[in-house]
Parts: structure tokens; C-alpha cells; sequence
């Protein structure tokens, strides 16, 4: 007689995961730590996927620009942590969902709550501003803004809503007194 | 003075800055692990050609993707060659962009009007 390894509660979780899945239309998700060379993993999935599936050039260049991104962002910035937050260095989420009219790409990981009102008001302001504020922001930004000691030049949001188009959608979920969840998804439309 | 040869990766771009050729190229598509580091010797090269440049220079930019973070990098190379044309010298810029690439001419019209240098955007 075999050990069952695994419980019911397991077995349900497996199933509802896969049904998730296919109810947000999700095309690739992963949780952990995210760096360099991972990214350019996923990237290539990405770029894969879309090329056979003969999506559009721009499109395909969009979707991704927005990864590179927002994957730097984490590799960069997410916080390391610690035995409260219960997560790791540069640890966060990635989902790409598709349906017939848009690409969805989501990030997630945890922020030191200090940095949550400077994320918070910068991609309030980028979402205020029309394409012409934008690309002035952009401009400004890239001359006198300089690189910071982690490489970012604290353009990644602007050039995303620039390129998509689209309103950056964000939350902040509290985790605990000092660190929250920060969630963030771009939208690329497909037409 | 000595050329500037890096070889295009999957993540970095195909640097050419050779003086006596002359020939002046960055190519491929750039979003390195780490940008300053990697554009360091660019840099460096430039600010070098800079003290005895041709009276002439026209560097070729034909890149397929760039991040956020090299555009900064970019920036600072175009901000050097407008010194050097400020000291009198000729400098043009040749950027090439893909047919279905409008965002990438768009980009090179947007740094033409951030640097007094001519940018010739090419198909």
C-alpha cells in the first residue's frame, strides 16, 4: 500500500487553480524570484507564443516592452524581506492574460510602505496627464532625472502608458505595518 | 587613437567606434543587466574622440528595441556628440527604424528635438 502524499484540500486546490486559469483567460504565471535572466525567459515565452500565433509586430513589441519593464522593476526594487512579510529578495508575481482584444500583463510584490505614497503618486500623476504632458514628463525626466543606483532611470511608468495607451491600473493591498502588496497591470490593446 | 568593438548579445547592443575607419554603429537591442556599467566604455571612448574628433561624424543607430533605462544612456552619448559639434565639428545622426516600428521613428524624432544635432530618421 502507497502513502497518499497528497490531500483532498491539495488536490481541490490543483483543481481550482486550473479553473482559474482558464476563467481569466491566463496565459502565463509564475511566482518567485524574478532577476535578469529569468526575465529574458519569460520574455522569449512571450515573444514565442505571439510570433506563432502571428500576433502583430507592434503589438508583440509592446507587450514586450511593458515585461522588461515591469520585470526590472522587480528585480530591481522588490523588497527584500524578512520572516514577517514571509517573502524573498526581488520576489514578486507575473500574469499575462489574453483575450480576443487586449493583452493583460500584471505584476505583483511586496514594497516597504514608505515607498508606497511615492508609487502611489507618481502613476496618479502619469495617469492624469494627456500624450503631449506625457511625452514632455518623458523628456523632462530622461534629461534631468539621473540614473538611480539600482539603474532605473524612474521612466518604466511613463514609457508604459506612452506605449499602450492606456490608463496603468495599480493597487496597494496591506500586508503589514511596515510592507504592502503592489499590483500593478498594463493594458496592450490587440487592434 | 584605438577602436571600440563590442559584440551584440541578446541583451546588449553591437558597439562600433572606430576612428580611422571611420565608422560609428551601435545596433542590435539594449536592455543590459546593468546599464552604466555597460555603456561605461562607450562613454569613455566618446569623451576621449571628443579632445581630437574627425570633422565629420556620423554614427548609425539601428536599434531593434531599447528599455527605459538605455535611453538615459542614449541621451548622455548624443549629449557628448553635441559638445563636439558645438566645438565646431560635424555630427549627424543616422537613425534606422524598422517598417512596422512607428514608436522607434517616434523616438528618434523625440531625441532630435532634445539635442542640437541633425537626426536623419530612416526607413
Amino acid at each position: 500500500m502507497t502513502a497518499k502524499k497528497i490531500n483532498k484540500g491539495f488536490l481541490e486546490f490543483v483543481y481550482d487553480f486550473y479553473k482559474g486559469i482558464r476563467t481569466h483567460e491566463i496565459t502565463l504565471a509564475y511566482e518567485g524570484e524574478m532577476n535578469h535572466k529569468l526575465m529574458k525567459v519569460f520574455t522569449d515565452i512571450a515573444l514565442g507564443r505571439m510570433s506563432e500565433e502571428e500576433e502583430k509586430r507592434q503589438v508583440q513589441k509592446r507587450v514586450y516592452h511593458v515585461m522588461i519593464e515591469c520585470l526590472q522593476n522587480i528585480s530591481k526594487h522588490a523588497f527584500h524581506t524578512n520572516e514577517e512579510t514571509h517573502s524573498d529578495l526581488n520576489h514578486g508575481i507575473l500574469i499575462i492574460s489574453k483575450n480576443p482584444h487586449n493583452y493583460l500583463i500584471t505584476t505583483g510584490n511586496i514594497v516597504e510602505i514608505d515607498r508606497t505614497e511615492y508609487l502611489n503618486d507618481l502613476l496618479e500623476k502619469v495617469n492624469s496627464l494627456n500624450k503631449a504632458e506625457l511625452d514632455e514628463l518623458y523628456k523632462s525626466q530622461l534629461k534631468e532625472g539621473r540614473l538611480s543606483e539600482k539603474g532605473g532611470a524612474g521612466l518604466g511608468f511613463i514609457d508604459i502608458k506612452r506605449k499602450t495607451r492606456q490608463n496603468l491600473e495599480f493597487h496597494f493591498l496591506p500586508v503589514s505595518k511596515s510592507h504592502s502588496f503592489f499590483l500593478f497591470t498594463s493594458c496592450i490593446i490587440r487592434n | 587613437m584605438n577602436a571600440l568593438y563590442m559584440e551584440g548579445t541578446d541583451d546588449s547592443p553591437k558597439i562600433i567606434l572606430d576612428r580611422d575607419k571611420p565608422l560609428f554603429e551601435i545596433s542590435g537591442k539594449s536592455l543590459p543587466e546593468d546599464v552604466s556599467s555597460f555603456f561605461t566604455p562607450v562613454l569613455e571612448w566618446i569623451e576621449n574622440y571628443q579632445k581630437d574628433p574627425l570633422p565629420e561624424t556620423k554614427l548609425d543607430i539601428r536599434l531593434s528595441y531599447f528599455n527605459t533605462a538605455s535611453s538615459k544612456l542614449l541621451l548622455d552619448i548624443f549629449m557628448l556628440l553635441e559638445e563636439i559639434k558645438e566645438d565646431g565639428n560635424q555630427v549627424e545622426i543616422n537613425w534606422y527604424y524598422p517598417h512596422y516600428d512607428e514608436e522607434m521613428k517616434e523616438a528618434g524624432i523625440e531625441y532630435s528635438e532634445m539635442v542640437e544635432l541633425t537626426f536623419n530618421i530612416i526607413l
